[in-house]
This record gives structure tokens, C-alpha cells and sequence, in this order.
């Protein structure tokens, strides 16, 4: 079987960066109270490419996605998908975006009081999309695709180890076959080798959907496997793009220091002594 | 002196723009959560697990409180009324107390304790734990998913709580007016329902749907609202009940004197 994860190969599986980006991000701003978290954030991500985030703890890789998804509102500035401004969208047309966009959450975010099957198929049962029935042998399906068996489905979120829960939260980000997946530090809490399980089943659904991926990761080995592109945000902006290949040997000295680990270097980490 | 004086004074400020912002909030949550109330999509999965949580399963602790009430409230108005002859009166003043205050209030103070500190758990656990987040990214409402089944399950469970409550209350003052006291059972049933009037029912039902209101609200708006992990759950769950417990005294004041002042 093709290793599906291996960042050699992958890059030339993807279509090239089109004229028009999938997502666009321009000056986004965000501040919590006094706290300058994202500082005109720029960044474009090409339809059917997989672009990882990098940076520390804090530095506001779950605000920038959760700027795109709506959850939060910046401050200032732009963000388009498809060249339409999503923060000033109406209602109907939100909601239509919403339909199209996957997320996995860091810890799964599984809805605890629900079977997993309730769980994969929650989306597609909200829009009335499917009958409850059909929605067992959906999720069993989906289930599969990530390595699951069908009768994981009948279980509760709480009886799944935290790789499973991992997976259980991806068939939910893909059951509904979204064109924009987000993916929020997708193996932290696991092992190395259920990291890697993860990652490749990350890459095998985003290329079986045609999708666009954003995965925000601590993880360089995790950035390398899933990520065409990788950009380093510092500081509240994008300091560095490139291809995700690179990491490590980029020739940015704050990202090499980052993929590479290193206390010496530009990056600076704010530790009271 | 001039700091001396102008700390508490700001101090007081404070906490009264806090108070104001917190009473605007939870208002315009109210407002939202019923308007998602009317409108669809429904979950009518939510309400009946909503609903069954607080009719059914507080039940137990209603009926038991109410029929406690009622013996015990038989049995001091005896005593009370023993002293001025007026033993009669104890079935009426038992049915009265318990239809017009104590049936609503004191199992809405136990829906309180039970459901107001379960849904700020619950709602509260999800905000901590990404799930509201990931309800809004499966293009589903929150309000609309979480606190408006709440909401209705809540406003319509409380009044049949409180009916059953009314029913076992009297019941436990006829046990005490007939085993304990010595009323020939007929004669206490009868002065019982002689002097009851359907307001005094309605107005306690009526009670019961607007406190049964504010304990959704606040158990929903305080796990919807809370932060910090573990240890906001714990404070969400412990102002949930504080506050609708408070809000409940303090209602039923208002619609006492709203119902019955002259």
C-alpha cells in the first residue's frame, strides 16, 4: 500500500496554486483586551492544497481559524473564501459556507451524551439531509474510511481511546464531503505512531474529497506528512511561507529554529525567571 | 482622603456597571433563546430529553418534599390554631399555602438544585470542551440546539410538576388531619375543597412556568457563559443555582403582589 503521508511524494499528487485562493486573508486584526494576538495577519491558501500553520503556544493559530470559521469575529480586516468577504456575509449565505467547511477540533470535540454514529452523521441529520436509519449505515461507511468498524458506531465518545476519538472526530469532519477541512492540532495527545495512523488518514480523505486543507500543528512531523505548504505565524503575522518540504531547511532563520527545536536563535520565548 | 473616600465609591461603580452589563446579557439571552423557541428548525429530540430530565426524573424529589410539606404544615398549623379554637381551618390554610406559595416555590427550589446545576454542567462542560464551537462548524445553532428546548421543556414541565406537588401536599395534610389529628376524613376533603378557588391553582401554575423560565435561563446562560475549564463548570453550576434560587423568592414577591395585592 502507498505510504499516503509521505511529504516526498505528496506535493505532486495536488494541483498547483491557482490565481484565485481558496482563502484569503488580508490585515486580519484580533485583541483580547490588551493582548494584540493576530497583528494583520496575511496569507493565501490555494483551492485543493493543504497549508499547515506553525508557531508557539499562544501565538493565535486557533484564532486565525476560528476567524475563518466565523467563531470569532476580528477585529479588523479581510477574509474571503472563494473571493466572497465571509465577515460581512449574510445569515443564509454563512450558513451555506458553513455547509461546505469541515473542522476537527484538537481534542475531538465529540458530543459526549450522543453514539458515535450520532456523532459522524450529525451534520447531515441536522439539514435534514438523511433519515436516521440511513444515517447508521453513513456513518458506518464513513467509519470505515477513517479504520474504524461499523460497530464503534453504537459506542459512547467516552469508551474510545483518544486515538479512536481522533478518528471518530475526523469521519465527522468529512461525512458531509466538505470542500474546506480544518484541522486543529490533529495529533497532539497521541503517540508518535497513532500521529502518523492520523496524518495519513488525514491526507488520504482531504485527496479522496478534492479538498482544501488548513491544519494548524506543533508537530514537524505532522507538518511535514499533511502539509503541501506550511507558514509560520509569529507574533500575531505570517512571517514565513513556503513549501512544507522545506521545514527545517528553509532558510528562514525563525522557522528553521522552530521545526528544528532550537533555544537559540530570532524566537524568543516570554518565560518569567 | 480624597483616595480614602473615592475607592469605595468606585468600587461601588463598578460593581454596579457590572450588574448592569450582567442583568443586559442575560436579558438579551432570554430574548434569543426564546425567539429560537418559535422558530425552525425544532429538536424535538432535545425537548423531550430536556423535558423528561425535569418531569420525570425530579419527580422523586418534588413528591417527596410536597408531602412532607403538607404533613408538616398540618400538624403546626394545628398547634397554632388549637390555641384560638380554629382547628377547622386547618385543611383550608393547608390547601391555600401549598397551591398559592409553598407547592411552587419549594419544588421549584428543588428543580432548582436538581436541573439548574445539571444544564450549566452539562452546557458548561460543552463550552470548555470545544462542543458549542463544533455545533456552530456542523451548522447547527447553539441557542437553537441547546437552550431553547430547554427553555420550553422547563416552562411546561414546572406547572405539571407543581400540580403534582399540589395533589401530594394536600394529600400529606389529610394523612396527619386523619391518622394523626383526629378529622373525620370526608369533613377535612370537604372544608379542603370548599374554600379553594381555581385561582389560587392557576396562580401557583403560573408561578411554576415562570420559575421553571429561570432556571433554564440561568443554568443555560451560566454554562453557556462559562470559562476556564473544570473550575469554571464548578462556578457556573454553583451561580446557576444560587442566582435562580434568589431570582425565584424574589419572583414569587412580584407575582404575589401581582396575582393577590388589592
Amino acid at each position: 500500500m502507498r505510504d499516503m503521508a509521505d511529504p516526498a511524494t505528496r506535493p505532486a499528487d495536488r494541483p498547483a496554486a491557482s490565481g484565485v485562493p481558496k482563502i484569503r486573508m488580508r490585515g486580519v486584526r484580533k485583541a483580547f483586551g490588551a493582548k494584540q494576538v493576530l497583528d494583520g495577519v496575511d496569507l493565501d491558501i490555494a483551492a485543493g492544497r493543504s497549508m499547515v500553520i506553525l508557531g508557539g503556544s499562544g501565538s493565535g493559530k486557533s484564532v486565525t481559524i476560528k476567524c475563518i470559521l466565523g467563531l470569532i469575529q476580528p477585529d479588523a480586516g479581510l477574509i474571503e473564501v472563494d473571493g466572497k468577504d465571509v465577515l460581512h456575509m449574510s445569515r443564509a449565505e454563512r450558513e451555506a459556507l458553513g455547509d461546505r467547511i469541515g473542522m476537527l477540533f484538537q481534542n475531538g470535540a465529540l458530543f459526549d451524551s450522543l453514539p458515535v454514529w450520532e456523532n459522524v452523521c450529525f451534520k447531515l441529520l441536522a439539514q435534514n439531509r438523511i433519515t436516521r436509519a440511513q444515517a447508521r449505515d453513513k456513518a458506518a461507511e464513513v467509519l470505515a474510511q477513517v479504520g474504524l468498524d461499523g460497530s464503534v458506531g453504537d459506542l459512547s465518545p467516552a469508551e474510545l481511546s483518544g486515538g479512536m476519538q481522533k478518528r471518530v472526530a475526523l469521519a465527522r469532519a468529512i461525512a458531509a464531503r466538505p470542500d474546506i477541512i480544518f484541522f486543529d492540532e490533529p495529533t497532539t495527545g497521541l503517540d508518535p505512531i497513532m500521529g502518523a495512523v492520523i496524518d495519513g488518514l488525514i491526507v488520504d480523505c482531504v485527496k479522496r474529497l478534492g479538498a482544501t486543507a488548513v491544519s494548524i500543528t506543533h508537530d514537524m512531523a505532522s507538518a511535514r506528512r499533511i502539509g503541501d505548504d506550511a507558514a509560520m505565524l509569529y507574533r500575531g503575522k505570517i512571517v514565513w511561507t513556503g513549501p512544507a518540504g522545506t521545514l527545517g531547511h528553509s532558510g528562514n532563520a525563525m522557522v528553521d529554529q522552530f521545526a528544528n527545536g532550537e533555544r537559540e536563535g530570532p524566537i524568543h520565548m516570554e518565560l518569567r525567571r | 482622603m480624597d483616595t480614602f473616600l473615592l475607592d469605595p465609591l468606585a468600587a461601588l461603580g463598578r460593581a454596579t456597571f457590572a450588574l448592569c452589563r450582567t442583568v443586559g446579557n442575560v436579558t438579551l439571552f432570554a430574548l434569543a433563546g426564546l425567539s429560537h423557541v418559535v422558530r425552525p428548525p425544532y429538536y424535538g429530540r432535545m425537548f423531550w430529553r430536556a423535558f423528561i430530565e425535569i418531569a420525570w426524573f425530579s419527580l422523586p424529589v418534588v413528591a417527596l418534599t410536597a408531602l412532607f410539606t403538607g404533613m408538616v404544615l398540618a400538624l403546626q398549623s394545628y398547634t397554632g390554631f388549637a390555641r384560638f379554637n380554629a382547628q377547622s381551618a386547618i385543611a383550608s390554610v393547608v390547601v391555600i399555602s401549598l397551591t398559592r406559595e409553598l407547592g411552587p416555590v419549594l419544588a421549584s427550589l428543588m428543580v432548582a438544585g436538581r436541573i439548574g446545576a445539571s444544564f450549566a454542567a452539562e452546557i458548561g462542560t460543552m463550552r470548555v470542551t470545544d462542543q458549542i464551537d463544533a455545533l456552530t462548524t456542523l451548522s447547527t445553532d447553539p441557542m437553537k440546539y441547546l437552550v431553547a428546548p430547554r427553555l420550553l421543556a422547563a416552562i411546561i414541565a414546572l406547572p405539571l410538576l407543581v400540580l403534582v406537588a399540589d395533589i401530594l401536599g394536600v394529600m400529606g395534610g389529610w394523612l396527619i388531619g386523619t391518622y394523626k389529628l383526629g378529622f373525620v376524613s370526608a369533613a377535612y376533603l370537604k372544608s379542603t375543597f370548599d374554600y379553594l378557588q381555581a385561582e389560587d391553582v392557576i396562580s401557583g401554575l403560573v408561578k411554576a412556568s415562570v420559575f421553571g423560565f429561570v432556571i433554564a435561563l440561568m443554568g443555560t446562560w451560566c454554562g453557556y457563559n462559562s470559562k476556564g475549564g473544570a473550575q469554571g463548570v464548578g462556578g457556573a453550576t454553583t451561580t446557576a443555582v444560587v442566582a435562580s434560587s434568589i431570582l425565584i423568592l424574589a419572583l414569587d414577591y412580584v407575582l404575589t403582589e401581582a396575582f393577590f395585592a388589592r
